[in-house]
Order: structure tokens, then sequence, then C-alpha cells
């Protein structure tokens, strides 16, 4: 653990695979910005890797002031110790106050890993960040300006707020998605830091044997948000409609059954008992009746949206939020008023 | 060459059933009220444990951390396979996060001593954060294999894993000793077997039979209480049916370490999300009922 050190830098992961930024990394880069500038300090982002130094003018672009490049073949692919060991090192010399990581199928490797050997906090899969003060009830020593740390919990029917006091530095994973990716400035300024890391027998004890990768797929099971078609829209021209309030709110598309024989839109997409049963923060079904096959894959949706002309349908069934209208009309005033709000 | 393998597993409460009446009347979950059941995914890294087993032989040892009742999903372990079960539990270590919790196991695991593989679920559903798995990794000072589907390659020493990693996977070589945390896909749990389950569903350990006395022997005084204390744990233990029930200083946890004081994070606020399942809010279709529907969500955190 580090003492403290209200003057520490707010630091981001930088992910990358086979030399590409993850977006994640980038939204978090924005966050970042945010939450130094009303601490007063810098940005730092850790950018592990070979053959990736360019990719730090995209994290200079995206709000990083310093960026601390650690530029070594060993570090090519992801292997959980010697990227443990980067973060340890620099974590421990330079004492940055905050560390973000995306809370990706990698970043949910290597922090925990990384917390546990600084004897710090962490706290997984946060859907916000802010920040604000606390008072020990029992002592009363208040703690000014530390890091808000929010997500959802027991089954995503709690939201809770995660602080850490004392021993820092305060680490949070933060779900994909989830903070704005802003376009980047490409005249930002800010400086590259080289850093070298050595690495003991232990950290390389395990090898790399075979890795594979598949091109991203839908992915309607990680998605925190899903806004499904159904027979109702009617076309696949129309179902363009549902694309698009799912681009706005950074969601899934789904579909029902009747959707996807109706050509509207591929297999892949189906949620239901024959599709993928998913269970997303929010559900947002479109011109779907709601057939208890398609209810059975979707109704544990921690929030539903029903958009239907028809009152009757069963979908207002399982929904918290019914709106009886023309989805033609709805959804477009549903996208102003998120744009709006952003 | 044989395996032996240490098993983590919780005992959760059935967050994927939460009703109105789980939620108490300040908005806060009354976990008393929720059904508990064996973390999902842990019943795969026990499989994965078993499955070992099975195939080159070795041991497996269940162990978790809770309460006395928590050893309902050990009771599970038994009558699913399980060589050994183990309850490490402690009022002290009430209030431990995920780093806590990964040091008092590890310690747990020390005492073992002996073991190749440590299995953990990848995650458990009353937090989902699938940090106890690599902490406790960290810990013991083993390297670390998350999101486990399956072994490619068991030749003495070193292994082969293969890891899943969301849009792709990969194989990696490790030498035991090595931590892994298993991922629902990974395979296909066994049944509990009908014998085992006559046979082990008597196990106890200590603090249940102390509850069980209580209840059954109100008026007995203290002297008898002990007494029968002591013949019922003699005759469980012949019959192979004390569950082994240990404490943080059996497993030599320094205290600092554990508990609240041994956890960095802390809980600042709690707030419920309302649970109405029955009946829904109608918006009407308009500009403004849009807007108003939008910014609700946006004040619950489900968007943005």
């Amino acid at each position: 653990m580090i003492d403290v050190n209200r003057r520490g830098e707010v630091w981001v992961f930088a992910e990358q695979e086979d030399e590409s930024l993850s977006d994640v990394s980038l939204e978090l880069c924005g966050r970042a910005r945010e939450l130094a500038d009303r601490l007063g300090v810098r940005v730092g982002a850790v950018l592990a890797g070979w053959n990736v130094r360019e990719l730090a003018y995209r994290l200079i672009a995206h709000g990083a002031d310093r960026v601390y490049s650690v530029h070594d073949s060993r570090l090519e692919h992801y292997r959980t110790l010697p990227y443990a060991r980067v973060l340890c090192q620099l974590i421990a010399s330079h004492k940055p106050q905050i560390v973000l990581y995306g809370a990706s199928p990698l970043g949910r490797d290597l922090a925990p890993r990384v917390a546990s050997e600084m004897r710090a906090g962490l706290t997984a899969d946060c859907t916000a960040l802010d920040i604000g003060d606390y008072v020990e009830s029992r002592t009363k020593t208040a703690h000014a300006n530390l890091l808000l740390q929010i997500r959802p919990a027991f089954g995503g029917n709690i939201i809770a707020t995660i602080i850490n006091y004392d021993r820092w530095p305060q680490m949070a994973t933060v779900r994909e998605g989830v903070m704005a990716l802003r376009d980047g400035d490409p005249k930002r300024k800010g400086t590259i830091v080289e850093e070298k890391v050595e690495f003991n027998d232990f950290d390389l004890a395990v090898r790399l044997i075979e890795r594979h990768r598949e091109a991203r797929k839908v992915n309607l099971k990680a998605a925190r948000t899903i806004v499904a078609g159904g027979g109702g829209v009617g076309s696949r021209e129309n179902f363009k409609l549902i694309h698009e309030l799912a681009g706005a709110i950074g969601g899934a598309v789904g579909a029902s059954r009747a959707a996807v024989d109706g050509g509207f839109v591929a297999k892949e997409h189906q949620v239901g008992q024959t599709g993928t049963t998913v269970r997303p923060a929010l559900y947002i079904a479109c011109g779907i009746s709601g057939a208890v096959q398609h209810r059975a894959g979707m109704e544990e949706s921690a929030k539903i949206i029903a958009i239907n002309w028809d009152r009757e349908a069963p979908i207002f069934g399982v929904a918290h939020y019914g709106v009886v209208g023309d989805m033609n009309k709805v959804i477009p005033m549903m996208i102003a008023a998120i744009k709006k709000r952003a | 060459m044989t395996y032996d393998s240490i098993v983590c597993v919780k005992q959760v409460p059935d967050t994927a059933n939460v009703t109105a009446d789980a939620m108490k009347e300040d908005g806060t979950v009354n976990r008393a009220a929720l059904p508990t059941i064996f973390n999902p995914e842990d019943l795969h890294a026990l499989e994965a444990a078993l499955d070992v087993r099975d195939r080159f032989g070795g041991t497996v040892t269940a162990i978790t951390m809770g309460p006395p009742a928590a050893c309902e999903v050990l009771r599970e372990c038994l009558c699913r396979g399980a060589d050994r079960v183990i309850l490490i539990t402690d009022r002290r270590a009430a209030g431990s996060d995920t780093l806590a919790t990964g040091y008092i196991l590890s310690q747990a695991v020390r005492k073992i001593a002996r073991y190749d593989f440590v299995f953990c679920g990848r995650q458990a559903i009353d937090g989902d954060t699938a940090q106890v798995g690599p902490q406790l990794a960290e810990k013991l000072g083993l390297p670390q294999v998350t999101c486990f589907e399956r072994f490619t390659d068991l030749q003495d020493h070193t292994v082969r894993v293969r890891r899943n990693v969301g849009n792709g996977w990969e194989v990696l070589e490790v030498k035991v000793p090595v931590a892994l945390t298993v991922l629902d896909i990974a395979n296909l749990p066994r049944p509990r077997a009908a014998r085992r389950l006559m046979q082990f569903k008597r196990a106890r350990c200590a603090d249940e039979i102390v509850r069980e006395i209580a209840a059954e022997m109100p008026g007995a005084d203290d002297a008898r209480k002990e007494a029968e204390l002591a013949r019922r744990t003699v005759a469980l233990k012949v019959r192979n049916l004390l569950i082994e029930q240990w404490n943080l200083d059996d497993i030599q946890a320094d205290l600092q370490w554990c508990g609240l004081a041994g956890s960095p994070t802390k809980v600042h606020r709690i707030q419920s999300i309302v649970l109405t399942k029955e009946g829904y809010t109608e918006i009407p279709p308009t500009e403004e009922g849009i807007q108003r529907m939008v910014h609700e969500l946006i004040v619950d955190h489900t968007l943005g």
C-alpha cells in the first residue's frame, strides 16, 4: 500500500492487445481527466507492451498528461505476473492516488493481483465514479475528496458506493461502455516517460503456448443494456431504429424470434428460450408482443421498458415502464432525450 | 503423478431470486429472508477438482469461510465426492472485503499444506467481483490462471491450461502448484451420489452440534451440555462425519489483515433498487413523458 497522497496523479491502465488500445482505456482517460481536474492533479496512463509506443499519443489526445511507457518484448502478450510487476513497481515509485482499470477479462485478472500485492483496496465493475467526502461514523474523522466507487451489487438489486480512505491507491475496475468515449484532441500535449522494469524468474514462470482471438461477435450476455426489436418493427429497414437507439445508449441489439424469422436481423441477436438468455441492467423491448419463450429469455433483466401499440401485449406483464404507442415516434424521442442529457 | 486439490466454495444468497419480501422497509436487503445456495461457479470448481482426482488420483479438500450454517455447502461437497471439508469460522472475520478474505483463505490453504491445485469459482453471485481468486493466489505466492476452461495436458509437475479471455482463448503452461478460477462453461457438475447423501447428511461441525444441543436440551445445565457435546463429537468423529472447524487462531492469521481492520474498502452508502414487478409505470408517448423516464433511469444508474 502507499500512504494517502493528495498530490498523487489519477492513473489509467492502458489496456492494449495486438497493438491496439481497448475502447475502455480511452473511456477511462476521459473520465480520469474530469476527476483529475476536480482534484487539481495530473492524469497518468500506464502503457506496457512491445511496439506500442505510438499508442501513447492517443492516450494523450484522450486526456493523459503523462504516459509511463514500459517497452519490453516480454510484455508483447499479456501475462498476469509480469504486468502485475509493472503496475506494482510504478505505483510504488510514483504514488498515484487513483488507479483505474477496465473491467474487461484482462483488467479483472490483473487488478486484483496488483491490489493484493499492494495491500490496497479495489472495487470491481464500477458503473460510475465521482469525487466526494466521507466522515467515519465512529471517530468522526473527515476525509475530503475521495474516489466514490459506485457499482451494482447483490445481483443488481442494490447500488453500493465504496470508498477507500487509508490504504491507497484507490483502485477500481470500470465496466466497458459506461463512460462516454469522447473524440480525442490530437493537439493536446503530454509527456512520455520511459520506464524500466526488472522481472524475476517467478514473474516469467507462466508460458503462453497458444492464443486465439475471434472477431468481436454479438455479445448479448455481456451487454449492460439491450434494445430488442420484434415482429412489430415491420421491416429490415425499420429495424435501423433499433440499431440507432442501441447506439445512443451504448447497448447491444437484441431481437425476438418473429424479427429473426422475418429476416429483419441475424439469428445471433435472438433473445429467448431458443436464443440467448440475458439479464442486463436495462432491456428495451420495441414492438415485441412478449411470447412466453421470449419472456423466459429476458424477464430477469433489472429494468424492462416495453414499447408497443397494443395495450394488451403480454410484454407489459414483465415491464417496469410501459409506453403504449408507435415505436416509430417513441424511439426518436428517446434518442433525443438521451442525447440531450449527454 | 497424482494431484491434491483444494477447492474454495461459498454459500451465497440466491440473488437471482430476490423478491420484494427480501427488502427491508429502509430499502436495504434482508439477507436473512433470502434462501441460500451453493455459489454456482464454485460447483464447477469442485467438479474440476473431482475430475482431476478421478483421472489421476489424489485428494480433494473443500474449504469455506462463513458462519456455521455454511456447513450446508460443505455437506454438499461431501455428497458430490470431496474427501475432506473444513469450515473457517470466526466472528473476527466479519466485514472482510475481498482482500481480507483472500488473506484468510490463504492462511487456511497454508495450514492444509499439501496441494497442487487451488480451485475457486470465477466469482460469487452476491458480489460478482471475481477478485478473491487472484488475491488468494497472490497471497500464496502462486501463479494464477483465471477463467479456466480445461486442462489440455497434465504431465507431472507441468500442466497446460486453456483459459477463456472473452473474445477468444489461450493455452498457458505452468508448473504446479497453481491457483485457478473456474468458469461455468468448464464442465457439467456431477449430481450428488445417493449413497454419499445418506451418509453425509448427518455431518456436522462443532458449532452446529452446540446449537442442536441448545435446542434439544433447553433445561440442561452447562456440565450436561458439555458432556453431550463431547459424546456427540466423538460419535461423529468415529464415523468420519465431524466437519473440521478452524478459527483465525488455528490458521495463525494476523488479525490486522482480517475483518474490517484488514479491509481497505468500506461501504459508504447503499441504495436499493425498488423492486416493483407488480404493474408497470405507464409513460405517455410524449416528449415530456419520455424525458422523465430517461431522467429516472439516469438517476438510478441504469443509464450512464
